[in-house]
């Protein structure tokens, strides 16, 4: 270990090997086979359950852990992944405080929902480990679909597809599949190089094939694809990250987060990444928390997030913030930098606290002001759809799509983070690609 | 509290002993057990010599809750496989120490009278204050003729019990088994042949489960099982009935009867004495935590005593008994109906699918139009069901109706007289009131 928590400026081996490897372990292991018993038995198996109901991909929550209780993890997973193809990946990532275990009949009973997410990694773990696909795909119906980007959407509606028949081609950009699962999710929520193993494990299906750094737009047309595919499904995402415009002496003072996640969820050694020794977070949603507790556990002395409103107002969840603060996280609410100085390799953060106005609902600046020193800064305000916008009609910025996640254009779908509809989570992706596999056979069928 | 305990004039610092078990079967047992404080002792069941043997393999089954909670478990054993003589002298010591706690021998010897003639002096010898006849167990010991192949047949009840008295001063309780169809016939036929008590239940002859890889019934001893004797929680309820039959069968009643099957905590024992029994024996409790639970099973009565302002274990004796009737003599107008605690109640829908699916469609799925459940009054015929699998205590209670109220399912008026089957209009056979 060549350096500590308190060598100045951005440097690298911070830590020591063992504290590095601890640090980026399994956030919230699998259970064992007992305590998967254990909590199976505490769901009571509600009628018309409203864990069902708050599951984007509405998977039968109570029958999956009824299975478990019988020890039947193999048709557990079953019951996961007819709905939810990636059910192994968001039994991880899933935000399930604000989805299933918020609805959880137990949290309004005694504030403790069944663990519904761990008890759905514990059966989809039991057949992944052991590499069992369990599905066959039906008999090629010498139909071809375009899938573009190969992230949660694009894998969710190309293994629908295919179950259902069709020849899938994925166009993707980078030289990896998975999209975010791949270069976006924090490390400790999906170890062992999970995202990849999931794709390969999801592509044993057959009958999809994965172009690589393929970019629509800049290698090839929709009006293209649209001649030699029976339908197109876009899953591209948000390829864009909204700035903040501060006054600043330096260029280049602010990182993007996003950027920096996906360099540490490449990396394979965790020594080698340099982090400041005081590090500042700007944003209050996922991204901002997944920055700013890695920047921690890659060995930051302090750690802080600004965030321009209140807790409350944070997209990221209580227990998100919780999981953040336990890490040593400080999170200053009701604040935005206004300017930047660097001196002696050091910024100087400054910043005004805000107030949002009663009557128009404004975010209001106040007068008073403070400032904190920073060696790297990161901006986590968004990201954002910029890609397409000519060809399909848009809506808050995203493409616009129907119930049946059908674009203006014909014979064109999308879904995941850069449609209009729905939450920007991997699961909601996972529903929208899957929806759109059936809208799409349906209207190859009808034909 | 006093928790004093008198039974066939024995006396013990409290009314729990510790049944015939393993937990009985040496010395070093029973003393530990006497320390934390148990009331008595019966102590493992005696043979004559050669002692018997036991399987060398498992011969515990079991039935577990999802959390590993012991709720009923079988076992294969037989009586005590130590020498006769060993055990006598065990007894002696431990009886001369603890002069004050309970200490009865169980036995099981042949149905000839010979066998019983030679061990009782050997018994009597030990100073020990009782004798217990295992007419109960219900494997391994019924194939040779013993056990519960006596106890399945009053006849020899009744023999073997006058055998016993008329050759020995010492009290005597006979060992029931519940693998019959009525426990009254073998509970007047050891009163009639002498019996200065009864003790029930003896376990259930049983299988706990099937191994689905070998297909061989557990626990299995080299591919192979057999039936075994059930108790633990599970037995609890079978206990209770069987003991209350005795207790008020008029050619029984007022006599002495140790209640045993699935007494786990106080509560277990309070409810064995209210239904008759003097006393309760506890052995599944104490295999599966130990001889500490004796603190939480005497404090716990006590305390209940107390808040009750009952001063004796005989004020609880049979007090529930004058509450067991027959069906035929419930009240038919007494009318309740469930009702639902909309501030308790967290939305799980379990009324409404038991209800729904298996009942009365007697529950509502929606309030003005939400996710929410009620009680249809016009349906619910107050069966309880949807009380059973409320996962929130006294979420759905039952409601009485006032006589005069209107009940809306039958649209008749609640009558405050007490009506019942034997007058019942549909029935065939009612007493009708002369023309
Ligand atoms: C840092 C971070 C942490 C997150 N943590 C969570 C979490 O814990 N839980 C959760 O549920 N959600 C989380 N999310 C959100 C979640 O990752 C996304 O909602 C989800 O990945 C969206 O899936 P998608 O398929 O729509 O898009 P993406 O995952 O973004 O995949 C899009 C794919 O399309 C490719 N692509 C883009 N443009 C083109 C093009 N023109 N041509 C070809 N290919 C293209 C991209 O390379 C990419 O592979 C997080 C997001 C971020 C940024
Ligand atoms: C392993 C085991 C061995 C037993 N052996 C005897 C015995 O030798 N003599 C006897 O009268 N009862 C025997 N019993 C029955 C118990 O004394 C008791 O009647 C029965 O287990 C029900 O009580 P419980 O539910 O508290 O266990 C045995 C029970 C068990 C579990
Ligand atoms: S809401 Fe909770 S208790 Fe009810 S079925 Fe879903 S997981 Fe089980």
């Amino acid at each position: 270990m060549s350096n500590t928590k308190l060598s100045p400026g951005i440097v690298s081996s911070r830590l020591s090997k063992e504290e590095y490897s601890n640090n980026f372990s399994d956030a919230y292991p699998g259970f064992t086979d007992y305590e998967a018993k254990v909590e199976a038995d505490r769901c009571y198996f509600c009628y018309d359950a409203p864990c069902i109901s708050a599951c984007p991909t509405e998977i039968n929550i109570p029958l999956f852990i009824r299975q478990i209780s019988t020890e039947m993890e193999e048709e557990a997973a079953k019951t996961i992944f007819d709905q939810n193809i990636l059910g192994g990946m968001c039994a991880r990532v899933c935000p399930t405080e604000t989805l299933c275990e918020e609805a959880c009949v137990r949290e309004a009973a005694e504030g403790k929902p069944v663990k519904i997410g761990r008890l759905q990694r514990y059966a989809t773990d039991s057949i992944m480990s052991q590499n069992i696909h369990p599905y066959i795909r039906n008999e090629n119906n010498g139909k071809k679909i375009a899938v573009i980007g190969s992230g949660p959407a694009g894998l969710a509606c190309s293994h629908r597809l295919s179950m259902l028949g069709y020849d899938v081609e994925i166009f993707e950009s980078k030289s990896k599949a998975g999209g975010l699962n791949e270069y976006g999710i924090a490390t400790y929520k999906s170890v062992d190089n999970f995202a990849a193993k999931e794709v390969d494990w999801l592509l044993k299906i057959g009958g999809i094939k994965i172009n690589h750094n393929k970019t629509l737009g800049v290698d090839f047309s929709i009006d293209e694809l649209r001649k030699s595919y029976d339908a197109i499904f876009i899953g591209c995402g948000l390829q864009d990250t909204n700035k903040i415009s501060i006054d600043s002496n330096t260029d280049q003072s602010i990182e993007d987060a996003v950027d920096f996640i996906a360099d540490l969820r490449q990396i394979n050694d965790f020594s080698s990444l340099p982090i400041g020794r005081n590090v500042v977070v700007i944003g209050g949603g996922m991204t901002a928390i997944d920055a700013a507790v890695q920047s921690q556990l890659l060995g930051a002395e302090k750690v802080t997030i600004i965030y321009r409103r209140n807790l409350e107002n944070m997209s990221a969840s209580k227990k998100e913030q919780n999981n953040a603060t336990s890490k040593g996280v400080k999170i200053i609410t009701n604040a935005i930098p206004t300017s930047i100085n660097k001196q002696n390799g050091v910024h100087k953060l400054s910043l005004s606290y805000t107030e949002v106005e009663k009557q128009s609902g404004k975010l209001k600046e106040l007068d008073q002001k403070f400032s904190i020193e920073a060696d790297q800064i990161f901006c986590a305000i968004g990201q954002k759809f910029n890609n397409l916008l000519d060809v399909f009609k848009s809506n808050k910025g995203k493409i616009m799509i129907d119930e049946s996640c059908k674009t203006s254009v014909e014979n064109v779908w999308a879904g995941g983070d850069c449609v209009d509809q729905g939450e920007d989570l991997t699961v909601t992706a996972v529903a929208q690609g899957r929806d759109a596999a059936e809208a799409i056979h349906k209207s190859i069928i009808s034909k | 509290m006093n928790l004093q305990s008198e039974f066939l004039g024995i006396k013990s610092p409290n009314p729990f002993w510790l049944a015939s078990a393993p937990p009985t079967d040496k010395e070093y047992n029973v003393r530990r057990a006497f320390e934390a404080g148990w009331g008595g002792v019966v102590w493992k069941t005696l043979g004559l010599d050669p002692n018997i043997v036991n399987v060398n393999g498992p011969r515990y089954g079991a039935v577990w809750g999802p959390d590993r909670r012991l709720l009923g478990m079988n076992n294969i054993e037989l009586i005590t496989d130590r020498p006769l003589q060993i055990n006598l002298d065990e007894i002696k010591v431990v009886k001369k120490d603890y002069p004050d706690r309970a200490v009865v021998v169980s036995l099981m010897v042949p149905c000839e009278e010979e066998c019983w003639k030679s061990i009782l002096p050997k018994v009597e010898e030990t100073e020990a204050d009782g004798l217990e006849l295992n007419f109960g167990c219900p494997h391994g010991m019924s194939e040779r003729g013993m056990g519960s192949a006596v106890g399945q047949v009053p006849d020899y009840i009744e023999m073997v019990t006058r055998w016993v008295k008329s050759n020995t001063r010492m009290p005597v309780i006979v060992k029931l088994t519940p693998n019959i169809t009525d426990i009254r016939y073998p509970a007047r036929a050891a009163f009639k042949g002498g019996a200065d008590a009864v003790s029930l239940i003896n376990t259930v002859a049983s299988i706990v489960s099937v191994n689905l890889d070998t297909f061989s019934p557990e626990p299995s001893i080299n591919g192979k099982g057999t039936h075994g004797g059930y108790c633990g929680p599970a037995v609890k309820p079978i206990a209770l009935n069987l003991v209350s039959q005795i207790a008020r069968d008029p050619e029984t009643q007022n006599k002495d009867i140790s209640g045993i099957g699935g007494v786990t905590t106080w509560r277990d024992a309070a409810e064995f004495l209210a239904l008759g029994a003097g006393n309760v024996q506890v052995c599944t409790a104490a295999m599966t935590y130990g001889f500490g639970i004796i603190s939480e099973l005497t404090s716990g009565l006590s305390n209940w005593m107390k808040k009750k302002e009952i001063n004796s274990i005989s004020e609880i004796v049979g007090k529930a008994i004058p509450n067991v009737t027959e069906w035929q003599y419930l009240n038919l107008n007494h009318v309740t109906k469930a009702q639902i605690d909309q501030d308790l109640c967290i939305k799980c829908g379990r009324c409404y699918a038991v209800c729904e699916d298996t009942s009365h469609q007697a529950i509502t799925k929606t309030i003005n139009g939400e996710r929410g459940f009620e009680v249809i009054d016009e349906e619910c015929v107050a069966c309880n069901m949807c009380i059973n699998v409320c996962p929130v205590e006294n979420c759905i209670t039952m409601r009485d109706l006032e006589p005069g109220e209107i009940d809306k399912r039958t649209g008749q008026t609640v009558s405050d007289k007490y009506a019942n089957w034997t007058t019942h209009p549909n029935n065939p056979s009612s007493i009708k009131a002369a023309e």
